[in-house]
């Protein structure tokens, strides 16, 4: 400030840029009114229903009473948080969701690549639409549709797979109430229903493949298979990596429904994930404090783990997410 | 690929059809297996096995489906919550879509950041109940739609498509005097009929699969859509806690009963796939590159 007013010829110059600066904006701003107008829905609803539940974090601070409210009710400090490390339900719940996120990275990860390189062997278009339509659909099914047709199938009392273990001479298995069989139905259901819809993005990029590089393969007498391992293969290589490195980001991340829909008091051991227990520690048990903060956990860690992610992928020299 | 006509690349070609068509039927398959059996029999499913197409037609399912009211009337609200929900998202989306791609709107890069930023982090289950319940929704058909009604996700694919029309169509319709609500509804969104298409679809199969909301939500069982009710014919059913949520007097119902509700609640998806599918890829492409 003083500086501004040691130097007399500064002085008239700010204030002469500033007032034009401001009346430039504000006419900008009015010409676009129009447009802000547009915005007003959308930002409202980010505003009413993706950042007052953030502002809502804060009850996991708290002992929070729903007639009480928000500003009534009393600071608890981070009780709650240290109640997740010591209880053994959370350490529980905590490995059977990094389970889960395993077997997810083990056994439904490659499923896509390998049907996206099956696909692109495919000689005739026609087949590869029609076999794309088809792997397709369950995608748009919702989980309790999916779920629903493996439940018909498995169940006991004339469920498809049952009859036909009985055919064959075996003892009929209880899928839907045995712990040991939740972990498998859960996998076989994802990759049912998500591992054609995967392809697509694997199919563009293979699309996007220079053709001179197989014909140059071939004249070096490359068969099929040895085309895939070094050419289609290495070129997909970014997006399989990045797809990866994605994947990892949401390790927390596995969605209510699924689990919430094959979840019973039978297999609750092995089958309640951070997400379903949030439900059921909130909403069933009223215990929002708790819940909460086990909810916010999980957020906090999501976006830790998003962040670094997208760093270690640029630092590898791929395209970052965002 | 070029046609590879060697005795390997046969082979190749041959088990590599094979395998797809395998698992084309794995994926189809189950669907078919539900379709044939809610138009059969119980009887006839435990004596046949897998039904792929009936012996015996029997309507059965589907006559006692609709004779009662609680299936119209769950595929009623599902229908209303999913015309209702896609129009007003639509609607809303494209508005903030258009509005964020223009590149002379002053603040633009803030609204941008706060959307991408609840892709990246969210209140939770717990505090977004909070303010439904705050604001008055429990139980309201409301409460199905408003709380989804923008997805981050979709409104980024639909800017990315409305900021590669150029922007010479724009300039020269605001030299004829035309208003941005002018621009946007006569010039920008019908030249962009392909991404509407997809998105709309897929708010509409969102809408239509709704069921997490339900179940925070609604407390009202009147109210159910569709997915919550197949979920307690179905799902509740076939597990053990069955008796604890509907009234234990009543079996279960039969297997062919089940399938047709399944049949059901995932035949406006079967119907809408063909028109969907056309534009989907194309859609998840922009998503995945752009999001």
């Amino acid at each position: 400030m003083q500086e501004v007013t040691a130097q007399p010829n500064a002085a008239p110059q700010l204030k002469i840029k500033k007032p034009q600066r401001s009346s430039e904006l504000k006419k900008r701003i009015w010409r676009n009114k129009w447009l802000y107008v547009m915005l007003t829905p959308g930002v409202l609803y980010f505003i009413i229903f993706k950042y007052f539940p953030m502002y809502g974090l804060i009850i996991s601070f708290q002992d929070y009473k729903p007639y009480k409210g928000i500003m009534g009710s009393e600071w608890v400090g981070l009780q709650h948080f240290q109640r997740l490390f010591t209880e053994a339900d959370f350490l529980n719940i905590l490995s059977n969701t990094l389970i889960l996120f395993g077997m997810n990275l083990l056994f439904y990860f490659p499923v896509p690549i390998i049907l996206a390189l099956m696909l692109n062997e495919l000689r005739g278009t026609f087949f590869k639409r029609f076999f794309q339509t088809l792997v397709y659909i369950p995608h748009f099914m919702s989980w309790v549709i999916i779920v629903s047709i493996s439940f018909v199938m498995v169940t006991m009392d004339g469920g498809i797979i049952n009859e036909l273990l009985t055919y064959f001479g075996f003892e009929k298995v209880n899928f839907l109430l045995s712990p040991g069989w939740f972990r498998p139905m859960y996998i076989i259901q994802i990759i049912w229903r998500e591992a054609g819809w995967g392809t697509i993005i694997y199919l563009a990029s293979i699309a996007a493949i220079d053709p001179g590089l197989y014909e140059a393969a071939r004249m070096d007498g490359a068969g099929r298979l040895r085309q895939i391992w070094h050419i289609t293969l290495p070129a997909i290589r970014g997006v399989i990596v990045t797809l990866f490195i994605l994947k990892i980001g949401s390790v927390l991340d596995l969605g209510f429904e699924h689990v919430y829909l094959l979840l019973n008091s039978m297999n609750r051991e092995v089958a309640e994930i951070i997400d379903t227990y949030v439900y059921t520690a909130g909403m069933r048990q009223g215990k929002f404090s708790y819940s909460t903060a086990i909810g916010f956990f999980k957020s906090i860690i999501g976006l830790i783990m998003v962040m670094a992610v997208n760093k270690i992928s640029k630092k590898m020299g791929e395209e970052g997410v965002y | 690929m070029v046609e590879d006509r060697t005795i390997g690349g046969r082979i190749f070609a041959a088990i590599n059809f094979t395998l797809l068509a395998i698992i084309a039927l794995i994926t189809v398959l189950p669907f078919i297996h539900v379709v044939a059996g809610s138009f059969t029999t119980s009887a006839e499913l435990a004596a046949n096995k897998f039904v792929l197409i009936p012996k015996v037609w029997s309507f059965e399912a589907y006559k006692f489906i609709f004779s009662t009211n609680t299936i119209f009337r769950a595929m009623g609200v599902s229908i209303g919550i999913t015309l209702v929900g896609t129009l007003l998202s639509m609607f809303v989306t494209a508005l903030m879509a258009y509005g964020l791609s223009r590149r002379d709107l002053d603040g633009r890069n803030i609204v941008n950041f706060l959307v991408v930023f609840t892709m990246l982090f969210h209140g939770g289950m717990i505090p977004t109940f909070l303010v439904v319940k705050e604001l008055g929704l429990i139980d309201s058909y409301a409460a199905l739609i408003l709380p989804s009604t923008i997805s981050a996700f979709n409104m980024i694919i639909l800017r990315s498509f409305f900021q590669n029309i150029p922007e010479g169509l724009e300039e020269s319709a605001k030299i004829d005097g035309c208003t941005d609500f002018g621009i946007l509804f006569k010039i920008v969104l019908p030249l962009s009929l392909p991404a509407i298409a997809t998105i709309s679809l897929y708010y509409s199969v969102t809408y239509w699969n709704t069921y997490m909301n339900a179940i925070l939500y609604l407390d009202d069982s009147a109210k159910w859509p569709i997915q919550v009710l197949l979920r307690q014919i179905v799902v509740l059913a076939s597990g053990m806690d069955y008796s604890s949520t509907l009234d234990a007097a009543v079996p279960p119902p039969d297997q062919s009963l089940k399938m047709a509700v399944i049949v059901v609640a995932t035949l406006p998806i079967l119907m809408v796939y063909p028109f969907l599918q056309k534009h989907f890829a194309k859609g998840a492409m922009l998503g995945s590159m752009k999001g």
